[in-house]
C-alpha cells in the first residue's frame, strides 16, 4: 500500500524545532534584557552604574545558589521547600560556632574553613535524609521537605533564638573582602574613579552556576535528571536508575542549601532565626521565571541565573520608582510571576496544539 | 477468583475479628483517630488533670468554660475550616493552595477596613448590619482571589502550588495595601465576640462557627454531586469531560469554596485580637492545613477524599501543639517536633510500606498455590509438550 | 539447556493480589530465531515480558541466559545482560531529543558527547529510514516516529535477546515492512527475537516458532509450519470457536427504514482535529461502522459527533430537528452516548467504585444539584452488573482493579444506563478477551434490534463485517466511500481503504 507516501514526505523535513527548555530560556533572557535596558534608559538613577548590577549579585549570591539547587530538584519533578530554613539553620550554627571559637580567644583561618565544612555537612545531611525518604521510600517530596522545613526551623531556635553577630576576626575579614572588577566602575562627584566590586560570595556562586550548568548539559547524571523528570516510568524502562537519580538530585539540592546558607552567612555576617525567611519561595519563583517547569523535565541553570536577576531587578526598579512602601515590591514580584506563568502556559499550550 | 476459593467456608470468630480489624486499619479515619487517641493517652499519663474543664468567670465577668480541651477545640477552628476547602481543592486539582495564609490576611484586612470607620457607640442593629456588610464583602473578595487561583489552575493548566505562589508572595502586601499599612485596633467589644465569647454563652464562638461550616459542607455534599464530580475530575479529568462534566468549572469551584473558607477564617482571626499584623496573621497556616489533609489520609495527588478525616487531622495538629506547650516546649521549637510527627505519619501511610505488606501476602499466597498445584500437577501437567 | 537456546525461562510464576498472572510458565528462545508469543489479552504475555525485563519481580521460577542463571532486578539489569525491549506503550522521555532517547541509560563514562551522539543517531535514523532529525525534541514527533525511535534504540543495542511487545500497532504498512527487514537482519546475526503481536498475518510472515499462553499458563510451543492459523486461534481461545461466525445469523437489517427521518444527521461537520467537513446520518435500529487505517480520522469523526473535541462548524439534526452539539453534555442530553477509544485515558475513572462509574453519565445528565440516593444508585449498579455479567467483587470495588473486559463492560453499562437513542462505540472490543468480545458484539445487535442506532468501530474488519450493515470508509481525514449490502466484504473494504493506488 502506498497510501501514506504523502504523509511520509511531510515527515521528511528534518529541521529540529526548539526544545521546550530552550524556548523558555530565550523568553527569560529577552525579558530580563528588555527590563534592564528600559530601566537604564528611563530610570537612569543607579541603573547606569555597573555597581548597581553587581549589587544585585552581591545581595543575591545566596539566592542564586539556592535557586540552582531548586532547579535541579524541579527538573527531576520534585520540590524542596526546606532550603530557606536550612539556610537559616546554617547561618545560626556557623555563627554560634565561630563565636564560641572567638570567645575561647582562638584565631586562625582553619576555623573559618571548619565553619564552611559545618555548613556543607548540614546541607548534605538534609539532602541525604530527604533524598532517601523521597527516592527510596517514595514519599511525596512536598511533605518530606515540609517536615525538613519544620525540623530546620525548630533546630535553628534550639541552637539559639537570638540574633548572633559574628565578631570572629578572620571571618569578618572574609566578609568584607571585595573583589574589584577591572575596567568597570563609575566616576563620582569629585571625579574620582570608583571601581565596581563584588563580594567573594558572588565568585563562589557564579562558579557553582558554571559547574551545575556543565553537570546538567554534559554529564550523564545531568541528562538523567531531565529523563526522570520527563517521564519517570520511561526513564526506568530506558535503564536509568530512577531512585538513585532522584536521591542525588535531593542530595545536590541539600548541598546547595548548605553552600547557599554559607553565602548568606558571609553576606549577613550573623546568624538569626529570621534569616532567609521565605527564601524557598523566592528560589522557586526564580526557577519558574527562569523557565523551569514544576512538572519536571524542563529547565536550565542559565535560565535560573536570569530568573534571579529578573526578580531582583524588578525589586530595584520598584524601589527606584519611589514606591518606597514595602508592599509594592512583593506585589510587583507577584504580578511578574503571574505574567511569566501565563506566558509559559500559553506558549506551551499553543505549541502542543500545533502538533 | 483464587481469593474466593481460598476463603474458608466457615469463618471462625478469630477470622471475623481479623477481617474486622483489617477493615478498621484500612479505613481512612484510622490514622487520625489513632493519633488523637495516642495524644489523649500521653496527656492523661503525664497529667491526669489535663482534661479538666471548669466553668469560671472570665475577665469580662461572664461565666465561660476553660480548660485545655476547650483551648484546643477553640484554637483549631480556623485550621478545621481551612481543611474543608483544602481537601476539596486537593481532590479536584491534585495540588494544594499555599496562599491561604496570605489570603486570610487579605480577608481580615477587608473586614477591618469596613469596621474601622464606625464609631463605637452605634446601636446593636446598625453594628450588626455593618458586620454583615463587612463579612459579605470579605467573602466576595476572598472568593475572587480564590477564583483567581482557580482560573490559573483550571484554565491555564498551571500547577496549584505554583499558581498560588503568586498570592503567597503578594497576598500579605495586598492586605497591607488595603489598609494603607495602618495598625488598626477595633475598640468596639462587640467585634471581639466572634473570635472569643458571646456574653452569656460559655463556649467559644469559633466552635459554633466551625460547626456551622461543617454542617453546611455536609449538606452541600449530601444535596449536590460535588463529591462525585470533584473526585472524578481529580482522578481522570479527560474521562470526566467525556461524561459531560466540565473539569475546569469544578476546579474553579473548589478554589472558590476554599476562598469562602478563607474568608471565614480571616473573620475569626481578626475578631480574636480585634487587630491585624499583616506579616504575622495566620503565618504558616497553609502548611498546617496541607498537613491536616495529609494526616487525614487523603492522597495529596488528588482523587478520593474524606473531609471528616481532614478535620480530625486539623484537631490532631492543634492537640499536638497544645500538648507540646504543656510539656514546656518553646513555641519556636515546636516545629521541630511537628517534623517528627510528619515523618512518622508519612511512614505509616506510605505506599511502599503498604506494598511490603502486599508483597508478603502475595508470597504467602504463591506458596499456597504452589502447594495445591503440585498436588494436582500429576494429571494436568501432561498437556505441555 | 536445549540446543542453541539463548534464553530459557522455567516455571515462572507471578501473582497479583487475587490474580494468578503466570503459573509455571516455560519459555525457550533459540539463537537466531523470531519467536512469537501469542495469547489473548490477559493470557500473561505482557506479564511474562515484564518479568523478563525486570519491571516486575518474579514470584517463582528460573531464568537462564546464555547458560548462566540470572536474576533480573531492574530494566537496567536486563539491558546490561543483553536484553533489549520495545514496549507496547511508548517508554521514552518526551522532553529529551531523539538522539538522547536513543542513547540515554546505555552509554559508558560519566559524560555525554553530544556531537558523537547526534552523529551516530543521525546515521542510524538514516539507515532505518526514520524521517526525523536527531536533535528534534521527541515530544514534537508523531507517535509512529516515536515508536520507530524506540525500535532504533533497541536494535542498536548489542543485544542477545530483542523483545518487541506489539511494536506495530501504530505503524503503517511501509514502516512494518522496514521493521520486518530489520528483524530478519538481526536474526541473521544470531539475535533471538521475541515478537508479541495480535496481527496473525504478521506472525506468519516473520516468525519461526510460536509459544501460546492462555490464562497465565503455557499451552505449548510450536514450530510455525506445524500450526496453521485456525489451530493457533483455537489454542489461544482454548476451544474450537465457531461462535463468532454465528453472531449475525439472521440478516434482518432489511427492516431498517432508510427513507424515514434519520435519528442523527450531520452536514459539513468540522472539528479542530484535522478531519475534513463530512456528512453523516444514521437511522433507527441501524448499526454502522467507521473504518480506515489508524489516523485516518475515524475516531476523530465520531468524537466530533459527540462534541468531544472542539467542533467548529456544521449543522446537526436529530429526528429532523436542528440541535446544537458543542460539548459532550449537549450530545448526552440529545441522547447520544460515546464509549471512547482509549479506555484507560478517557473511559474509566480508576479510583472510583464500579457503582460510581456506572451511574456517572446519567448522574451528570440529571444535574449537579440532584444526586441519586444511595439506594437508587445501588439498584442501577446491581441491575447492570447482572445484565452485562460484570465480574466484580462488589459494587464498591475500584474499577481499576477489574480486568480489561470487565472495565469495558462497566463503561458500556454507564452508557446503556443513560438510555441513548444513538450509541457510539469506538473500539469497544480492543484489548479484551474473546469471550467478552463476542458478548459485546451480540449486545450491539440486540440493542439495534430494540431500535437503538449504533456506530461501531473496530480495527478488526471481520468484526465490523459481522456487526455492521453499513460502513463509512475514511482516509486521510476524508470520507472516501460508503459500503453496504453485498459490498461488505473483506476485499472490497480493503480496496476502498487503500484507495485508487492499490488494487
Amino acid at each position: 500500500m502506498s497510501v501514506n507516501s504523502t504523509v511520509l514526505e511531510k515527515k521528511l523535513k528534518k529541521k529540529a524545532s526548539l526544545t521546550d527548555t530552550n524556548l523558555l530560556l530565550i523568553i527569560t533572557v529577552v525579558v530580563f534584557l528588555v527590563m534592564y535596558i528600559l530601566a537604564v534608559v528611563f530610570l537612569k538613577k543607579g541603573f547606569t552604574k555597573p555597581q548597581m548590577f553587581f549589587n544585585i549579585l552581591n545581595e543575591n549570591a545566596s539566592l542564586l545558589v539556592l535557586s540552582c539547587g531548586m532547579t535541579l530538584v524541579m527538573i527531576t519533578g520534585g520540590i524542596d521547600i526546606s532550603v530557606g530554613q536550612v539556610t537559616s539553620l546554617v547561618c545560626m550554627s556557623c555563627a554560634v560556632y565561630l563565636q564560641k571559637v572567638n570567645d575561647a580567644g582562638l584565631t586562625g583561618n582553619q576555623y573559618v574553613i571548619k565553619s564552611m565544612l559545618l555548613a556543607v555537612a548540614i546541607g548534605l545531611a538534609f539532602g541525604i535524609v530527604q533524598g532517601f525518604l523521597v527516592a527510596y521510600m517514595e514519599f511525596q517530596p512536598f511533605i518530606v521537605t515540609l517536615a525538613g522545613l519544620f525540623f530546620a526551623k525548630g533546630m535553628t531556635t534550639i541552637v539559639s533564638s537570638d540574633r548572633i553577630p559574628v565578631t570572629f576576626d578572620p571571618f569578618v575579614k572574609l566578609c568584607r573582602t571585595e573583589v574589584t572588577i577591572p575596567f568597570l566602575g563609575s566616576v563620582n562627584k569629585k571625579g574620582i574613579f570608583i571601581p565596581a566590586y563584588v563580594e567573594v560570595g558572588v565568585i563562589a556562586a557564579l562558579a557553582i552556576v558554571v559547574i551545575l550548568f556543565c553537570v546538567l548539559k554534559w554529564t550523564k547524571l545531568g541528562r538523567n535528571f531531565y529523563a526522570v523528570g520527563g517521564n519517570n516510568q520511561s526513564a526506568n524502562m530506558l535503564g536509568i536508575n530512577v531512585k538513585l537519580t532522584k536521591f542525588l538530585a535531593h542530595v545536590l539540592c541539600g548541598l546547595m542549601a548548605g553552600i547557599g546558607g554559607y553565602l548568606f552567612f558571609l553576606h549577613a555576617c550573623s546568624g538569626s532565626p529570621l534569616h532567609a525567611q521565605g527564601a524557598e519561595m523566592n528560589a522557586i519563583a526564580s526557577s519558574i521565571i527562569g523557565g523551569t517547569l514544576l512538572s519536571g523535565g524542563v529547565g536550565n541553570i542559565v535560565g535560573t541565573l536570569f530568573g534571579v536577576l529578573s526578580l531582583s531587578t524588578i525589586k530595584n526598579i520598584v524601589t527606584s520608582l519611589g514606591l518606597e512602601d514595602a508592599w509594592w515590591t512583593n506585589i510587583t514580584v507577584g504580578v511578574m510571576l503571574c505574567i511569566f506563568l501565563l506566558v509559559q502556559s500559553v506558549i506551551l499550550a499553543r505549541k502542543n496544539n500545533k502538533k | 477468583m483464587t481469593s474466593d476459593t481460598m476463603k474458608s467456608n466457615n469463618p471462625s470468630f478469630a477470622i471475623k475479628l481479623k477481617n474486622f480489624l483489617g477493615k478498621l486499619v484500612k479505613n481512612q479515619l484510622f490514622i487520625p483517630i489513632v493519633a488523637l487517641l495516642l495524644l489523649v493517652l500521653i496527656n492523661l499519663i503525664a497529667d491526669p488533670t489535663f482534661f479538666k474543664i471548669v466553668l469560671e468567670p472570665s475577665s469580662t465577668g461572664h461565666l465561660i468554660l476553660s480548660g485545655n480541651l476547650i483551648t484546643i477545640i477553640d484554637n483549631a477552628s480556623e485550621l478545621a475550616i481551612l481543611a474543608i476547602g483544602m481537601t476539596l481543592v486537593t481532590s479536584a486539582s491534585g495540588g494544594q493552595d499555599i496562599s491561604v495564609g496570605a489570603t486570610i490576611a487579605i480577608a481580615g484586612s477587608v473586614i477591618l477596613r469596613v469596621i474601622k470607620v464606625q464609631p463605637t457607640d452605634i446601636s446593636n442593629g446598625r453594628f450588626a448590619a455593618m458586620l454583615i456588610l463587612a463579612f459579605v464583602l470579605c467573602v466576595v473578595v476572598s472568593a475572587i482571589f480564590g477564583a483567581f487561583n482557580g482560573a490559573l489552575v483550571a484554565y491555564f493548566n498551571i500547577q496549584p502550588m505554583v499558581a498560588t505562589l503568586i498570592l503567597f508572595t503578594a497576598g500579605r502586601s495586598i492586605a497591607a495595601w488595603i489598609n494603607n499599612n495602618d495598625n488598626i485596633s477595633i475598640k468596639d467589644t462587640r467585634f471581639a465576640y466572634y473570635g472569643n465569647f458571646i456574653p452569656g454563652i460559655a463556649i467559644p464562638t469559633p466552635v459554633f462557627i466551625t460547626a456551622i461550616c461543617l454542617i453546611v459542607i455536609a449538606l452541600v455534599l449530601k444535596f449536590t454531586n460535588l463529591r462525585l464530580y470533584s473526585q472524578a475530575v481529580g482522578i481522570n479529568a479527560s474521562s470526566s469531560r467525556l461524561n459531560g462534566i466540565n473539569p475546569k468549572m469544578i476546579k474553579l469551584l473548589t478554589f472558590i469554596i476554599l476562598g469562602v473558607c478563607v474568608a471565614v477564617c480571616g473573620f475569626i482571626k481578626v475578631s480574636r485580637t480585634s487587630s491585624i499584623t499583616y506579616s504575622v496573621i495566620a503565618n504558616n497556616i497553609e502548611m498546617d492545613a496541607i498537613l491536616a489533609v495529609a494526616l487525614g489520609g487523603n492522597a495529596l495527588s488528588g482523587g478520593k477524599f474524606n473531609i471528616t478525616s481532614s478535620v480530625i487531622g486539623a484537631y490532631v495538629i492543634q492537640f499536638l501543639t497544645t500538648t507540646l506547650y504543656k510539656f514546656k516546649v518553646s513555641s519556636s521549637a515546636i516545629s521541630a517536633y511537628k517534623a517528627v510527627v510528619v515523618i512518622l505519619l508519612i511512614i505509616i501511610s506510605a505506599p511502599i510500606v503498604r506494598r511490603w505488606f502486599e508483597d508478603m501476602k502475595n508470597k504467602r499466597e504463591a506458596a499456597r498455590v504452589a502447594k495445591i498445584a503440585t498436588a494436582a500437577n500429576t494429571e494436568s501437567g501432561k498437556e505441555n509438550v | 539447556m536445549k540446543d542453541g537456546a539463548v534464553l530459557e525461562m522455567r516455571g515462572i510464576c507471578k501473582y497479583f493480589p487475587g490474580v494468578r498472572a503466570l503459573e509455571k510458565v516455560d519459555f525457550t528462545l533459540r539463537e537466531g530465531e523470531i519467536h512469537a508469543l501469542m495469547g489473548e489479552n490477559g493470557a500473561g504475555k505482557s506479564t511474562l515480558i515484564k518479568v523478563l525485563t525486570g519491571v516486575y519481580p518474579k514470584d517463582g521460577g528460573t531464568v537462564v541466559l546464555s547458560d548462566k542463571q540470572i536474576n533480573i532486578k531492574s530494566p537496567q539489569d536486563a539491558q546490561n545482560n543483553g536484553i533489549a525491549t520495545v514496549y507496547q506503550e511508548i517508554t521514552l522521555c518526551p522532553n529529551l531529543t531523539v538522539a538522547e532517547n536513543m542513547y540515554i541509560g546505555r552509554t559508558k563514562g560519566p559524560l555525554t558527547d553530544w556531537g558523537k551522539m547526534n552523529r551516530s543517531a543521525g546515521k542510524l535514523l538514516d539507515d532505518l529510514g526514520i524521517p526525523v532529525s536527531p536533535k528534534e525534541q521527541l515530544g514534537n514527533c508523531s507517535i509512529a516516529v516515536q515508536q520507530m525511535v524506540a525500535i532504533a534504540r533497541a536494535v542498536d543495542m548489542d543485544c542477545k535477546v530483542l523483545i518487541l511487545d506489539e511494536p506495530t500497532s501504530s505503524l503503517d504498512e511501509q514502516e512494518v515492512q522496514k521493521l520486518f527487514k530489520l528483524m530478519r537482519d538481526l536474526k541473521a546475526k544470531g539475535v533471538g527475537i521475541i515478537f508479541v503481536t495480535h496481527f496473525l498475518e504478521q506472525v506468519y510472515e516473520v516468525c519461526d516458532r510460536i509459544t501460546v499462553l492462555r490464562d497465565g499458563t503455557l499451552v505449548g510451543e510450536y514450530v510455525i509450519q506445524d500450526l496453521p492459523r485456525v489451530k493457533l486461534v483455537s489454542k489461544m481461545l482454548g476451544k474450537d470457536f465457531d461462535d463468532m461466525a454465528e453472531i449475525k445469523s439472521s440478516d434482518e437489517e432489511e427492516k431498517i427504514d432508510y427513507n424515514g427521518t434519520p435519528v442523527y444527521q450531520a452536514n459539513n461537520l468540522t472539528g479542530t482535529t484535522g478531519i475534513k467537513p463530512f456528512d453523516f446520518e444514521i437511522h433507527k435500529g441501524e448499526v454502522n461502522g467507521f473504518t480506515g487505517l489508524l489516523g485516518s480520522g475515524r475516531s476523530e469523526s465520531v468524537r466530533a459527533i459527540f462534541g468531544a473535541d472542539r467542533v467548529t462548524g456544521g449543522t446537526i439534526k436529530m429526528d429532523g430537528k436542528t440541535v446544537k452539539i458543542r460539548k459532550p453534555l449537549d450530545a448526552m442530553k440529545n441522547g447520544i452516548s460515546y464509549l471512547p477509544e482509549d479506555r484507560k485515558l478517557d473511559g474509566i475513572v480508576g479510583d472510583l467504585s464500579v457503582r460510581d462509574n456506572i451511574i456517572l453519565a446519567l448522574q451528570v445528565m440529571k444535574g449537579f444539584f440532584k444526586p441519586f440516593s444511595k439506594a437508587q444508585a445501588e439498584k442501577f449498579a446491581d441491575d447492570y452488573i447482572k445484565l452485562l455479567n460484570i465480574k466484580t467483587a462488589s459494587q464498591d470495588t475500584p474499577i481499576k482493579s477489574l480486568s480489561g473486559g470487565n472495565q469495558q463492560k462497566v463503561i458500556l453499562a454507564r452508557w446503556l444506563l443513560a438510555d441513548p437513542v444513538y450509541l457510539i462505540l469506538d473500539e469497544p472490543t480492543r484489548g479484551i478477551d474473546v469471550g467478552t468480545k463476542v458478548e459485546i458484539q451480540k449486545l450491539v445487535l440486540k440493542l439495534a434490534a430494540e431500535g437503538k442506532s449504533i456506530t461501531f468501530i473496530s480495527s478488526e474488519i471481520d468484526e465490523m463485517i459481522r456487526t455492521c450493515s453499513r460502513l463509512v470508509v475514511m482516509r486521510d481525514g476524508k470520507v472516501v466511500g460508503e459500503l453496504k449490502g453485498a459490498d461488505l466484504n473483506q476485499n472490497k473494504i480493503m480496496a476502498t481503504i487503500a484507495g485508487g493506488e492499490s488494487k
